[in-house]
């Protein structure tokens, strides 16, 4: 962000948006060690969710708390695991409602005012595109890999 | 985009900063599909990718839950490691 005082809320001191890749790749294939211990072979479908939780929460704890996706994203999974029942998000139908669509696909994009939401997309979708090429690289390397 | 006084602390020069910034992220193809693109388009367009992105993360769970099943218990790990070490 520049000098001039910005009005967003989340200066981001990390000039590159996102976490390292490194990082991110320890937590996720932890993660998918411990799914793979704790998921029975006889339920891959199960798995695949299980799998698919892990990597939104290691991306979620990787971005940090200073983001408010990814407060959301952490929020939703320990509701989860609590109750299954999700109570449905009601968007504002005040001033700053611009954007709806983006809002719905942005964790916690329903209460943010415009510039937030707009930084906030960038930081998601810079996480989520460092995620999925992560598990492309999985995938090939273990494809490769596997007898 | 409308000028309204309500949210006058942040200025419209900043939010077209913002929204080119998101251009930035998008992936060359859709770069290149969408070209000059005005605001809302360039938001359409990362509405777009996000879903994408989001139908990849459930694919690659998907095939990763496959690969599992054919997985040795802690053999591929060291592999990965090294191999995304080297990318």
């Amino acid at each position: 962000m520049d000098s001039k005082g910005s009005a967003c809320s989340n200066p981001n001191p990390n000039p590159t948006f996102g976490p390292s890749k490194l990082m991110l790749a320890f937590r996720f294939l932890r993660a998918l060690s411990i799914v793979h211990r704790t998921t029975p072979a006889s339920s891959p479908t199960c798995r695949g969710r299980r799998i698919e939780r892990a990597a939104y929460a290691s991306m979620a704890y990787s971005a940090g708390t200073s983001r408010a996706w990814s407060r959301a994203v952490l929020r939703r999974l320990h509701h989860r695991a609590r109750r299954r029942a999700v109570a449905p998000r009601r968007l504002s139908t005040t001033a700053g409602n611009r954007a709806e669509a983006l809002r719905r696909l942005v964790p916690g994009g329903a209460g943010m005012d415009y510039c937030t939401l707009l930084e906030e997309t960038a930081d998601y979708t810079k996480c989520l595109s460092m995620q999925v090429e992560l598990m492309q690289g999985i995938v090939d390397s273990a494809s490769s890999n596997g007898r | 985009m409308s000028g309204r006084g309500s949210s006058s602390r942040i200025t419209d020069e900043e939010i077209n900063e913002l929204v080119s910034k998101l251009q930035s992220l998008l992936p060359e193809s859709r770069r290149r599909n969408i070209g000059r693109a005005s605001a809302s388009k360039l938001l359409k367009e990362t509405c777009s990718y996000i879903k994408s992105l989001h139908r990849d993360v459930d694919d690659l769970s998907d095939r990763l839950s496959a690969l599992m099943a054919t997985m040795e218990a802690n053999s591929p790990q060291a592999d990965i490691i090294r191999s995304l070490l080297r990318s």
